[in-house]
């Protein structure tokens, strides 16, 4: 048997008021006032595709041997990197074994459920054990469009194999059509967007419904069987229609989270399933459906195990760890979609050398530190010379992962006056329980809640951008937990 | 063994220039400024001078790489002169090289000089700094104020104190300072400023606001060193001398072992232990007449009242609402207007500190003048609380 052997999810804890949106450009276009119901995700200003499959990932492997994981795809059309393998970041991000293959998949909305299949497909062929997919996105509108509203950022994983699976792969359907509802060219920051009844008679309305059909068909399930359908679409009432036509109850569609979260983009229909999953009862048919110049349409049945694999949050916890926000200028400042004085201070950009990066990958990417084979100090960095004062034993030090240790802040402040996206930034010196500490930058933090004391967790993040040379620097930096127990 | 430096060298001149927003002036003018003083104190010709050390910490924006900036500006004439660069403590790392050479017996005369120029960066507060090609890769995001911040939170968590009363204490730490370096015109802000005032100042970093951050200012600072032999045979008749020059650099301990807690210096603790070995000091809190401290920031000089183990541990607070270290009070701290009022061109720092007590124990202070000092005490710190370099000396008079 293969399939999903577990699941996870990642929103941006930032919610945007979408009124907020709406009541910034209503004098322009009232029309927008009609999409002001709800929330969108919005990843903060240290976030990408990349950080938020990384999280996305750590939900799916919790409880999982990162060990077994012999491949990585990561599905985005909106990777920080046109030419540097995002899905190798994430793997490193993730301390996964370097003997794996790793593979980035992108340019259409179906990424992800094409990447599912093949995926599948692979484990099926005995190509490899286990594949961990992970997608995000996070697409740039611009300001007062429509899709504005529609989309939110987000991320899903799934870990692929055989054996005790959480819900069992039956089999799938793809179509490949250059229905082009929106393209984005190379180098373009923005969709090109065509007419919405267009797209909802002409394309969805005629490519999914057969897709379905047909995959439901190659893996014997009736329609009627069908307990969860997933298909992302921002336009209200096309997934129920296309269900209709396909024969699938209308209670089985499942809410495309337009009104708490979003759109996520390719990840959305990863999104979709993993709530579905977490909603699941052994048994019960799952259909995921992805659109994109054509239709990805994959079949699952939950088995007894599903209720054993639920994610530390998974889309229910995260859509429950929320902050509003209602600065609609803060959402277009970290978006980079209003020119802004930044200060002089800003202007500091060294570039980024490649062969430290390379060299100190394990520390910079994995938060791996050292641990003293003679007194057993775990430290950061990992170091020649043992850092306790009691030992200072030389020697090669073992691997010690920090990124998933409990730890407190022991120190803090908020920042003024150094360069930072948001505003008073916030550091300090961050203490591991079992041992070792370093300043760390926070994110995601409440101003005027961090204290000593205060538990955090080890989020990966961007560190800085270098915009001059299209550079993105990722570091770990402490999210206060205390903070995502809010709202 | 090692006898350690006390009376083995003394200050046979030193010269200070005004610090402040010198605009119209760069570090040429500044380092000339110190060292004409500081030449015509020695009495003796520039000549004489058989080696020199330059302290100067942020060469992007100031006098540049190597020592060439100080043997060409003052036309030194192909002597052995060094560049040296320890962060903040820079100052102290000139003076410590010029005192070493001395007491060596390479050479009878040796200078040591300060500059910066950080007015010429285009805004306010110090320039950010780049360093090497690690730190920008992991290092948190910091700023200096953001830095030393920490021992605040640290402070009062380990304390148990309340916050508002350590931002109190800090306050008055600065008003103290303000006080004293309204009566210093070679200092860079000279107005008194209340309590009130400085508790109003906007933030910079939580719990700093303006008020209890040093000024940023170009200025410098110069010693000529020489054997009190040598000085007494030039017609000194007081001498001041080097009693004690410790130097202790943070070995990684505190950034990254659990054994520190955030709320203090352990290489001051280190340092200030050592030099009061080497300067025969057994009750500093008695003993010493003056300290000049590194407060770059209110908390730093806080914490420092304890790590040089005059305050005891989680007393400072207290003494310093009682005024014990006041212009008037049992050890006087800042008496010049510390970093507080003359800001902080980094590089000059530690030997502008080292002016005021000498200054003080030549009885040449004016209206600062304390009475009859003996022993005065400089802490320079230079990098972060987590990771620094900490130059102590003590001054006194030659014999006691």
């Amino acid at each position: 048997m293969i399939g999903i052997v577990s699941y996870g999810a990642y929103l941006p804890r930032l919610r945007l008021n979408k009124k907020a949106i709406a009541m910034a450009n209503a004098w322009m276009d009232p029309a927008l006032l009609a999409h002001a119901k709800g929330e969108r995700a919005m990843a903060n200003w240290d976030e990408d595709s990349v950080t938020m499959a990384v999280e996305a990932a750590r939900d799916c492997l919790a409880g999982q041997d990162r060990g077994r994981v012999g491949a990585l795809y990561l599905a985005s059309t909106s990777p920080p990197f046109a030419d540097r393998q995002n899905a190798g970041i994430v793997a490193g991000a993730l301390n996964l074994s370097e003997q794996i293959a790793t593979l980035d998949l992108g340019a259409s909305q179906k990424a992800a459920t094409s990447g599912l299949l093949a995926a599948l497909n692979a484990v099926k062929a005995g190509a490899v054990q286990t594949v961990l997919l992970a997608a995000a996105d996070k697409r740039r509108t611009k300001a007062a469009c429509a899709q504005e509203m529609q989309f939110g950022d987000g991320a899903a994983a799934l870990l692929l194999g055989s054996g005790a699976v959480a819900a069992e792969f039956l089999g799938g359907h793809s179509v490949s059509v250059d229905f082009v509802d929106h393209y984005r060219g190379q180098n373009r920051a923005f969709d090109y967007t065509w007419e919405e009844r267009w797209i909802r008679d002409e394309g969805y309305g005629k490519i999914v419904p057969p897709a379905v059909i047909r995959a439901l068909e190659k893996t014997g399930v009736k329609p009627e069987q069908v307990a969860h359908f997933a298909l992302p679409c921002v336009y209200g009432g096309v997934a129920a229609g296309v269900a209709k036509k396909a024969g699938i109850r209308p209670e089985a569609v499942r809410d495309n989270l337009a009104a708490v979260c979003g759109e996520t983009g390719a990840a959305h229909v990863l999104v979709m399933l993993a709530q579905a999953l977490q909603e699941a009862v052994p048994g019960q048919i799952l259909v995921a459906a992805g659109f994109g110049q054509g239709a990805d349409v994959l079949v699952f049945r939950a088995t007894d195990r599903v209720a054993h694999c639920v994610p530390p949050l998974g889309v229910k916890g995260y859509l429950a760890r929320r902050k509003e926000e209602t600065n609609y200028m803060k959402f277009l400042t970290f978006n980079q979609l209003v020119l802004q004085e930044r200060g002089l201070r800003a202007e500091r950009n060294p570039q980024t050398a490649l062969s430290v990066l390379y060299r100190k990958r394990g520390m910079l990417l994995g938060l791996v530190g050292g641990c003293c084979p003679k007194c057993r100090t775990p430290q950061f960095p990992k170091a020649e010379v043992c850092v306790n004062p009691q030992c200072r034993a030389l020697g090669p030090q073992e691997d010690y992962l920090f990124a998933d240790r409990p730890a407190r802040v022991n120190s803090w402040s908020a920042d003024n006056l150094t360069y930072t996206v948001d505003p008073p930034a916030h550091y300090g010196m961050v203490r591991f329980d079992g041992g070792g500490q370093f300043m760390a930058d926070f994110t995601d933090y409440d101003v005027g809640q961090v204290q000593v004391g205060m538990p955090v967790r080890m989020v990966f993040r961007i560190r800085g951008k270098d915009e001059e040379r299209g550079m993105t620097r990722y570091f770990w930096k402490a999210a206060p937990i205390a903070a995502d127990k809010e709202d | 063994m090692a006898t350690g430096i006390r009376d083995k060298v003394v200050v046979l001149g030193m010269g200070c220039s005004r610090f402040g927003e010198r605009w119209d002036v760069g570090e040429e003018e500044l380092m000339l400024e110190a060292f004409r003083e500081c030449i015509a104190d020695a009495g003796i010709p520039p000549g004489e001078i058989q080696a020199a050390w330059l302290a100067s910490c942020l060469d992007e924006i100031n006098v540049g790489k190597s020592a060439l900036p100080l043997a060409m500006t003052l036309r030194l004439s192909n002597i052995p002169v060094t560049r040296v660069e320890n962060y903040c403590a820079s100052g102290s790392e000139a003076f410590r090289g010029a005192v070493y050479a001395v007491a060596s017996g390479a050479c009878d005369f040796a200078l040591a000089l300060g500059a910066e120029k950080l007015k010429d960066t285009g805004y306010g507060g110090l320039p950010g700094l780049d360093i090497g090609t690690m730190p920008p890769l992991w290092w948190a995001n910091v700023s200096a104020p953001g830095a030393f911040a920490q021992l605040a939170s640290a402070y009062v968590a380990k304390y148990g104190k309340s916050a508002q009363d350590v931002k109190r204490a800090m306050a008055q730490i600065s008003a103290k300072s303000h006080d004293n370096g309204a009566k210093n015109p070679k200092a860079h802000l000279q107005k008194p400023v209340s309590v009130e005032q400085i508790l109003a100042s906007p933030m910079i970093a939580e719990p700093l606001g303006l008020f209890d951050c040093c000024g940023v200012s170009d200025g410098a600072a110069c010693a000529i060193v020489t054997t009190p032999e040598l000085a007494r045979s030039l017609g000194k008749k007081d001498l001041v001398a080097v009693k004690a020059l410790q130097i202790a650099v943070s070995d990684g301990t505190e950034a990254g072992h659990n054994s520190w807690d955030g709320s203090y210096f352990a290489t001051t603790r280190l340092a200030a232990q050592r030099a009061y070995e080497e300067a025969g000091i057994k009750n500093p809190r008695e003993e010493l007449s003056m300290i000049e401290v590194h407060d770059c920031f209110s908390i730093t000089e806080l914490v420092t009242m304890e790590d040089l183990h005059i305050s005891p541990p989680g007393h400072a607070v207290k003494d310093v609402m009682d005024g014990f270290y006041n212009s008037d009070g049992p050890v006087p701290c800042q008496i010049d207007g510390g970093l507080k009022c003359f800001g902080h061109p980094i590089g000059a720092s530690g030997i502008r500190m080292i002016y005021e007590i000498y200054l003080q124990l030549l009885g040449r202070a004016g209206p600062r003048q304390l009475p009859n000092p003996r022993f005065g005490l400089t802490q320079n710190i230079g990098g972060f609380p987590h990771q620094n370099v900490c130059g102590i000396s003590v001054i006194g008079r030659y014999g006691a």
